[in-house]
């Protein structure tokens, strides 16, 4: 009796105690820790966003053996878009010696900018995150191209003169942000207020509160208002809620843009017909038609290595991803030109992606012509060139319905700058000089 | 056997009415705390301390600031998240303003802010009870996050909106910021939640504890035997916001680095709530216990099956670790409806008789 | 201090009187959103008053309910069946629920009830995600999202028709409460447990009944929120916009979530729409609390609720 229950104490003492132990990461491969949120209210964009990461390193791993022949090793960590979680999914697989991370979601970037210098690991947030760690002279660790929201917004006003015959032509017009009430939500206002100023627009900035699921009040104003145009900054639930309401209050939905988040499949699902027409930014082409995408179907699918399912290829965020894993890889690349074909350490990594430079041949060999812009990082600009286009719904599917539009760097950059010094010194940093990188 | 309290006579009245009145249990805890504050900073590595460990004790010290009002003062509260957020933003306004302050001193003064507000908020509990009072709370919740989130003044007009904690050293050893190392946040969450846990102990022992426990089980008869509701009841609301608003300063300076005002919805009132009523109400150590149960249990889980060899997507680990995590709390709560702490006393009970129980 | 009194206290009514077809759009997209708010407050109501216990599943349960019709819809279950099914499977969850957390934890005080309750919607959060996946699923209850324009009012039918069908379903539950030999019972069990129980009414059964009344609530409110945001898991953050509600109204009183509904409905809106802007907006969710504690402070026991005696 006794020593059946001290052998039933230490089996439960060994169950207990295992998942405590963390294994150490074989060597020869790269480590690239990818923080997913599969499951909670924001699983509907974190799926597509997690399929498409292991679909292209898997990708990269069975076409090419590795990137020059060094495999790239990955673990899924559920974080349920919780900062919390994320935390303790980022601090589990440090162990593992991780050169990058895609935090995918604005309160773990926040986390994440402090510690990467410390830890060593590079924080690529791909068009999210804080807006000021583009400077790359205050925050070397952190990079954010292809583009910034604030970018964003200063192309999102440029197709809004285009559309209007003219950067002059936006005088006396009504542009109504209705924003996520969050540090996410507002991060275009700045710049629309200063293009406001500029082109003498009337600009309303509307806050939906987390987590957006009535929205009436807003809707309510907007018939009131009655503007122009419409920008939203939305995310989960409140993009749904809000291209529903703006269908029902009859609302023109080709005047209807949102941001780069606030556009892909599940946002329209709801509204059904009713969101016909409705816009929204990019910078990263829809479909499945690229050569990348053959390949994955070749390589992976095919052979039933997919991550998700088939008919997911080619949505917006499994494209964004996908051409978010594509730039990781190729700033290891870039990396390797320098420090040898061999498993890096993250200040290897970094150097990679300060000195990314993705030329429209290097595209084309990765299949990926014409779905994103060629980009060139540098010391100073963690931002790259990125432009974004305008797409729009059919019914079906997003269809491209502008050029590539260059954002008005010259009133983003200044404010972009002045907003790192003010990051910066919270954090204590001091500004490098980065002519004397190399 | 080891666990024997005969021979121990109490001669006193004092050693009668000690924190713990039998030696082993002196002897143990005073050994606990030591072991606390050496073992895990040499032992530990960086995950289990940043990760595990410096969550654990802030929002054990938050647990502990509830259970004063909600276990012995019996006013049910679900504005933590907002009265933690308090804390967290004075203690940012107040280093960024003064910075040669000591980081101590800020987190107390930020402590204080918190039970001003909780004092302000606590005004409603005199006219409003049981379910009632716990939604009015949340007037306060809502109110206080949609204010730091709305006004810049609160992080310095910072364009990311967000609040960071700058490097501040205790005795040349930096302690918040990024650059601190996690064993030095540790021993400082951990020095303030050992000597808050102590306070608290000491005062639901006293006067005033006694009354909050009398207003707790029947207010009108503690009216009648002169304990006056309203001392009473704020006092509760402002010492038990000033552990709030330590645990929401402590929150961002050694546990996140950086917040949003996010980090402090109502999902963190809910989250304390719990942790006080699976872990015991009334009882200091439920307050831990219960800490426990909610930080690390869902860890563990979802570390298991990966160290039992299973394989399955992270999506659906985590859909059964909700059941389980779900399951767990329904099954303590039938096997002992009062509690962790309770569990642990019946648990002491037999420790005291064994091995014979007649 | 004079212009900031004439922004607060008279502007908006200027606003409001020279723009009358506005503010009936106002307080119509109110009335509207308040009832969408009581079809989610009437499930906790039902649960508090029938066992007195403060289902914090609720939200989860108008989830679950969504996420089964939705996803028997899917796998190509007529429309009549899939009603059908679904209202078993949330009787079923009654039993359930019945059998393994309220029958154990009889006795036991409110708020140990209350816990329990946060046990059960983890694990129906778990549950129902991995029954029927996490994606944004399309539910069209064969309304057209459209408005319609009524002397330059614009009024959506949708909205409508989930405003009429909340009407219908309260004062269903009413004359089932009013008249009915099990609503009756669910009435003296509300009042006092162990005299009903010494009567002879089956406690069980009772519950049994109520929670699965409240499940077929939480299948309706289910359906009308699902409607306007497709059915997904944030479906189960509603029960928070429901909390306001509920103490406005009392927590035993079926008429008090309606009219509890009516008033924060319209006063969170005409709140956002007219002093909103004032302070840079977004003030809904915490003036419904406000809105609902100034009552409180009047009423402490909820505008409807049974008034507390207290004794020593």
């Amino acid at each position: 009796m006794t020593w059946r229950v001290a052998l039933v104490g230490i089996v439960a003492l060994a169950v207990a105690a295992g998942p405590w132990v963390t294994r150490v990461q074989a060597a020869g491969e790269i480590f690239i820790p990818l923080l997913v949120y599969r499951t909670g209210p924001y699983a509907p964009n974190g799926i597509p966003i997690a399929n498409g990461a292991i679909d292209y390193f898997t990708l990269v791993n069975e076409r090419d053996g590795g990137v020059n022949g060094v495999k790239i090793a990955f673990e899924e960590c559920e974080d349920q878009y919780d900062t919390k979680q994320g935390v303790e999914c980022y601090e589990r697989l440090k162990t593992k010696n991780p050169v990058l991370v895609n935090p995918y979601s604005t309160g773990i970037t926040y986390q994440l900018i402090p510690k990467a210098p410390v830890d060593k690991v590079v924080v690529h947030s791909m068009g999210y995150g804080m807006t000021a760690t583009a400077d790359g002279r205050w925050f070397p660790w952190v990079f954010n191209f292809p583009m910034t929201y604030w970018s964003q917004a200063s192309a999102f006003v440029k197709y809004v003169a285009a559309q209007e015959g003219g950067m002059d032509k936006l005088k006396g017009k009504k542009i109504a942000h209705i924003y996520h009430n969050s540090p996410y939500g507002k991060e275009a206002n700045p710049t629309l207020e200063e293009l406001a100023r500029r082109h003498a627009f009337e600009l309303t900035l509307l806050a939906v509160d987390h987590p957006g699921q009535e929205q009436k009040a807003t809707w309510l104003q907007i018939r009131r208002l009655n503007p122009d145009w419409i920008y939203i900054s939305g995310w989960g639930v409140m993009n749904q809620v809000a291209i529903k309401e703006a269908a029902a209050i009859g609302f023109k939905m080709d005047r209807v843009v949102g941001n780069w988040w606030t556009g892909t499949e599940v946002d329209v699902i709801p509204a059904g017909d009713a969101a016909k027409g409705y816009k929204s930014m990019n910078f990263n082409a829809p479909g499945a038609g690229f050569k990348v995408h053959q390949d994955i179907n070749k390589f992976l699918y095919d052979k039933g290595k997919g991550a998700g399912r088939r008919d997911g290829i080619g949505e917006v965020l499994y494209n964004r991803m996908v051409v978010n894993a594509m730039l990781n890889v190729e700033a290891i690349r870039t990396a390797m030109t320098k420090h040898g074909n061999k498993p890096l350490t993250g200040e290897q990594v970094r150097w990679g992606f300060e000195n990314l430079n993705l030329t429209e041949k290097r595209l084309e060999e990765l299949g990926m012509k014409g779905m994103m812009r060629p980009l060139r990082v540098t010391c100073e600009n963690h931002e790259g060139n990125g432009q974004a286009f305008v797409q729009q719904w059919d019914g079906k599917k997003w269809n491209v319905v502008s050029d590539w539009i260059e954002p008005i760097r010259e009133v983003v950059r200044p404010k972009l700058e002045a907003a790192a010094v003010d990051e910066a010194k919270k954090l204590g940093y001091t500004m490098r000089d980065c002519a004397k990188e190399k | 056997m080891i666990y024997r309290e005969a021979g121990q006579f109490k001669t006193s009245y004092a050693s009668d009415q000690a924190v713990f009145p039998i030696v082993q249990d002196r002897v143990f805890v005073l050994a606990a705390v030591v072991a606390a504050f050496v073992v895990p900073p040499l032992v530990a590595g960086d995950y289990w301390l940043q990760a595990i460990l410096i969550p654990f004790l802030i929002y054990a010290l938050a647990a502990i600031g509830l259970n004063l009002l909600t276990g012995y003062a019996g006013q049910l509260s679900l504005g933590t998240g907002g009265f933690m957020a308090v804390g967290a933003y004075s203690a940012f306004k107040l280093t960024t303003a003064f910075p040669q302050l000591s980081i101590i001193a800020v987190f107390l003064l930020s402590g204080l802010a918190a039970a001003a507000i909780g004092l302000l908020f606590g005004i409603p509990s005199l006219r409003i009870k049981g379910f009632y009072l716990a939604v009015a709370t949340l007037a306060a919740q809502f109110f206080l996050i949609w204010l730091f989130n709305k006004v810049a003044w609160f992080t310095n007009y910072a364009s990311s909106g967000t609040i960071t904690a700058p490097d501040r050293t205790v005795l040349g050893v930096t302690v918040t910021g990024p650059n601190a190392p996690a064993a030095a946040r540790y021993v400082m969450a951990l020095a303030f939640v050992a000597v808050f846990a102590l306070v608290a102990k000491n005062l639901v022992r006293g006067r005033i504890g006694r009354s909050w426990m009398a207003i707790r089980d029947r207010d009108i008869a503690a009216e009648i035997i002169g304990v006056r509701p309203l001392r009473t009841k704020l006092l509760a609301f402002g010492i038990s916001s000033f552990y709030c608003g330590v645990a929401g300063a402590e929150l961002v300076f050694l546990y996140l680095g950086s917040a949003e005002t996010l980090a402090f919805d109502i999902n963190q009132s809910f989250l304390v709530l719990f942790m006080v009523i699976i872990g015991g109400l009334g009882s200091i150590l439920g307050s831990w216990l219960g800490a426990a149960f909610i930080i690390l249990l869902p860890i563990f889980l979802t570390r298991l099956p990966h160290s039992l060899g299973l394989t399955m997507s992270v999506a659906l680990q985590k859909q059964i670790e909700l059941m389980i995590f779900g399951g767990l709390i329904l099954f303590f709560l039938i096997v002992e409806p009062h509690g962790l702490a309770r569990l642990w006393q019946i648990g002491k009970e037999k420790l005291r008789l064994w091995p014979f129980p007649h | 201090m004079s212009d900031l009194l004439y922004m607060v206290l008279v502007a908006p009514f200027k606003d409001m009187a020279g723009a009358p077809a506005f503010l009936v759009e106002v307080l119509i997209g109110g009335v509207f959103a308040g009832l969408m708010y009581s079809l989610v407050a009437l499930g906790f109501v039902l649960i508090y008053k029938a066992s007195g216990v403060f289902n914090f599943a609720q939200g989860v349960m108008v989830l679950f309910a969504a996420l089964t019709l939705v996803g028997l819809l899917e796998r190509g279950a007529p429309v009549v069946v899939a009603l059908a099914l679904t209202v078993a499977v949330m009787v079923g969850l009654a039993y359930a629920i019945e059998r393994v957390v309220l029958r154990p934890l009889v006795n036991q005080p409110q708020i140990i009830l209350f816990m329990a309750t946060i046990g059960l919607n983890f694990f129906l959060e778990g549950f129902g995600e991995m029954a029927w996946g996490a994606n944004v699923k399309k539910l069209d209850i064969g309304i057209p999202d459209r408005s319609f324009i009524v002397r330059g009012v614009q009024i959506n039918e949708l909205e409508l028709t989930a405003a009429v069908t909340a009407a219908v379903l309260v004062t269903l539950l009413a004359l089932f409460f009013q008249t009915t030999r099990i609503g009756r019972a669910l009435r003296a069990v509300a009042d006092d447990h162990e005299a009903a129980l010494s009567i002879g009414i089956p406690l069980k059964t009772i519950w049994v009944v109520v929670w699965s009344v409240a499940g077929v609530v939480a299948i309706v409110a289910g359906l009308m929120w699902g409607a306007k945001s497709g059915v997904q898991f944030s479906l189960s953050l509603i029960a928070l916009k429901a909390l306001p509600v509920l103490i406005l109204g009392g927590f035993e009183s079926v008429p008090g979530a309606i009219v509890g509904g009516l008033i924060i409905g319209v006063g969170e809106k005409l709140g956002e729409v007219y002093w909103g802007p004032l302070v840079g907006g977004a003030i809904e969710n915490w003036f419904a609390y406000v809105l609902a504690l100034a009552f409180l402070l009047v009423r402490p026991q909820g505008l409807f609720g049974e008034k507390i005696i207290e004794r020593v």
